[in-house]
């Protein structure tokens, strides 16, 4: 059974302006160790998908339909306080800004031990504080048991997103979301993380959904990707597919469109327009505008193409 | 301070800014009573050529920043000097500079803050036009006009506010607002980083292609050395404060040679090579820019690192090609 299953989630925010679907119906499935990216421009859902899993929506967002299966159990009836226990428990999260996750006021080490305090009450301050100093070893911090006493500004920001870290793999959760776990940070040091990440969800093994807007992070981490448009998966499967032989014109432009090294080409390819708003979505395929294959087919929304693992919407995929 | 010979970067064209020896020192307080000096630019020497677009390259706190606001004149250099046209413009403030000020335009980072939310995109274009030319109401619009053509913003978007707009379309109106003027040089810094992945290829093309129509002159700050190779002519490498690679687009992608610029390289994440093994977990961080040790500013991260390293600072020599390299050993490594 795999770890986690998403079927036909669907996350409505009902705003003044009208019913925004920013998660429409989207299904997934992680096993037990897999490393999954979600991949789509800022407005995707891709955050929000993320947060539903742990049911961070406020209002006026809403899980509006869908089954979230974690271990068997499905969160989205589950009530608040059954979440709590799951939450930064077995189910962890990183956030993008390590600037803004964790508390100015409070030292990084009252705020770690404070995680694990939280979901066990037989453990005492000294173990606590034992184990804070063990993982932040682990993620490679230097002088660990010093940097317990130091306020989130003495630190740098590579060293911040190291401490978030930690602080996620604190209860050794079965699942970490890492939402943009590296896009504040310089290339160098989003080396560093991203290595780290991928060495401790094998350690630990724990899976890791990765949520960020960069391709080219996604493929070096993942075992499997789901390229997010509009609210809605438009292509889902193994990394070795996506990458080497994407389907979805809107995959397609999202690899084309990438500055590479290794090659001598002067204009990049773009994808013409933007992604359009969710509040005024075109008839049928959301991508059409954009899209150079789009004809008359494409104004009815494309129905699923199963091809072996891979998932495809799209007319134009034969 | 450290008192080095260094090589002046030259080339045979037109130089349209000459950076001199710049050094810029903050005071920082590092306790109640005591202040250090931050050295955020050592010595930094480097020509902009008419017509071409210069790239500096490296990770947040280099100081590439720092050039860009001592070129705008946002900063004043603590020594050196920046000739523009020939005259010395790096301790004059914006308004000391007067027309020359309107010859250099920035595009900042973040389209979100640099746009006024409370003005009209015809305002935000209007306002350089209404302080530096003598265009009656009439020219002023078919100026605008003419630059909404050219970076993409339909007309009826000046009538909107800021806020309505994504930020692809935002960083078209910052750019527009920027080149207005005809500038003769533009800095940008880091204007795709803030943007989606398939928007920053719309930019990076609409900035090549006013390039070529304008003759535009940039200096392209960014710590994305995979942008470099679309946008440049020339690339500095900067790190801690000073130039530790230049050379020109094609040649240090061919042949990069400080080891800085080669851990920059292997760093980028490429999408069809596979994520880097243990070594870069040992490629560590930049240091801080207060107290900089006396030899190389790279040794602590350095895999080729030798004793020799950390006695004496290299200084930045020609190694051929006008490729200048700020190391002893790159012929070796």
């Amino acid at each position: 059974m795999a770890l986690l299953e998403v079927k036909n989630l669907k996350t409505h925010f009902f705003t003044r302006k009208g019913l925004i679907k920013a998660v429409d119906g989207i299904s997934f499935s992680i096993e037990k160790g897999e490393i999954m990216g979600i991949v789509g421009e800022s407005g995707a859902g891709k955050s929000i998908t993320g947060f539903s899993l742990l049911k961070l929506i406020d209002k006026p967002g809403r899980i509006v339909e869908g089954e979230i299966l974690f271990d068997g159990v499905d969160l989205v009836t589950q009530t608040e306080k059954q979440i709590q226990k799951i939450r930064g428990n077995d189910i962890a999260m990183i956030f993008q800004d390590p600037q803004t996750s964790l508390n100015p006021v409070i030292t990084i080490g009252e705020q770690m031990m404070e995680a694990i305090l939280y979901h066990h009450s037989d453990v005492s301050r000294k173990q606590a504080f034992a184990s804070c100093v063990d993982i932040l070893k682990l993620v490679g911090l230097p002088a660990a048991a010093e940097r317990m006493k130091s306020y989130p500004h003495q630190l740098s920001g590579g060293m911040k997103q190291r401490v978030v870290i930690a602080m996620a793999l604190l209860n050794n959760p079965k699942l970490l979301i890492a939402d943009e776990p590296t896009t504040a940070l310089d290339v160098t040091i989003q080396a560093q993380i991203l290595y780290l990440m991928k060495k401790l969800s094998q350690d630990f093994h724990s899976s890791l959904i990765l949520i960020t807007h960069d391709i080219a992070v996604v493929s070096q981490l993942c075992d499997k990707i789901a390229v997010m448009y509009a609210g809605r998966i438009v292509e889902y499967g193994s990394k070795e597919e996506i990458i080497f032989d994407p389907r979805h014109p809107y995959t397609k432009g999202l690899i084309a469109c990438l500055p590479k090294l290794n090659d001598d080409q002067e204009r990049l390819y773009q994808i013409p327009g933007i992604m359009p708003t969710l509040l005024s979505l075109p008839k049928g395929c959301y991508f059409k505008d954009r899209c150079e294959l789009a004809d008359s087919e494409c104004d009815v929304y494309p129905p699923e193409q199963c091809m072996g693992e891979r998932r495809v919407f799209c007319h134009k995929v034969k | 301070m450290h008192g080095r010979e260094e090589g002046i970067l030259s080339q045979s064209e037109v130089k349209l800014l000459e950076v001199k020896r710049v050094e810029k020192v903050f005071s920082v307080k590092v306790g109640t009573f005591e202040k250090k000096d931050l050295h955020a630019l050592n010595q930094v020497n480097f020509d902009i050529y008419q017509g071409k677009t210069l790239s500096l390259v490296g990770e947040s706190g280099c100081g590439k920043t720092t050039v860009g606001k001592v070129i705008l004149g946002l900063y004043q250099a603590t020594k050196g000097e920046v000739l523009f046209h020939g005259k010395d413009i790096a301790r004059q403030t914006p308004r000391e500079r007067g027309a020359v000020q309107k010859n250099i335009q920035m595009i900042f980072q973040d389209p979100y803050s640099s746009l006024n939310p409370r003005k009209k995109v015809k305002m935000i274009l209007e306002q350089p036009l209404k302080i530096h030319t003598d265009m009656n109401r009439k020219q002023r619009m078919e100026t605008i006009y003419e630059i909404c053509d050219d970076v993409g913003i339909d007309y009826s978007y000046l009538e909107r506010y800021p806020h309505q707009f994504s930020g692809g379309q935002r960083q078209r109106i910052a750019i527009a607002r920027a080149i207005i003027l005809r500038p003769e040089l533009v800095l940008a810094d880091e204007p795709i980083s803030a943007l989606d992945v398939s928007i920053q290829a719309q930019i990076l093309n609409l900035m090549m292609d006013l390039k070529d129509k304008y003759n535009l002159t940039t200096l392209f700050i960014t710590h994305d050395i995979s942008v470099v190779k679309h946008i440049s002519d020339y690339v500095a490498v900067m790190y801690l404060g000073e130039i530790v690679e230049y050379a020109s687009k094609k040649e240090l992608f061919a042949h990069p040679r400080h080891p800085y610029t080669k851990m920059l390289f292997s760093t980028v994440p490429d999408i069809y090579t596979p994520l880097a093994t243990d070594s870069v977990l040992k490629t560590g961080e930049i240091q801080s820019p207060i107290d900089l040790p006396k030899g190389c500013f790279f040794a602590n991260r350095c895999p080729y690192r030798e004793e020799a390293c950390e006695a004496a600072h290299p200084a930045l020599l020609d190694s051929g090609a006008a490729h200048l390299v700020r190391c002893p050993l790159h012929d070796r490594i």
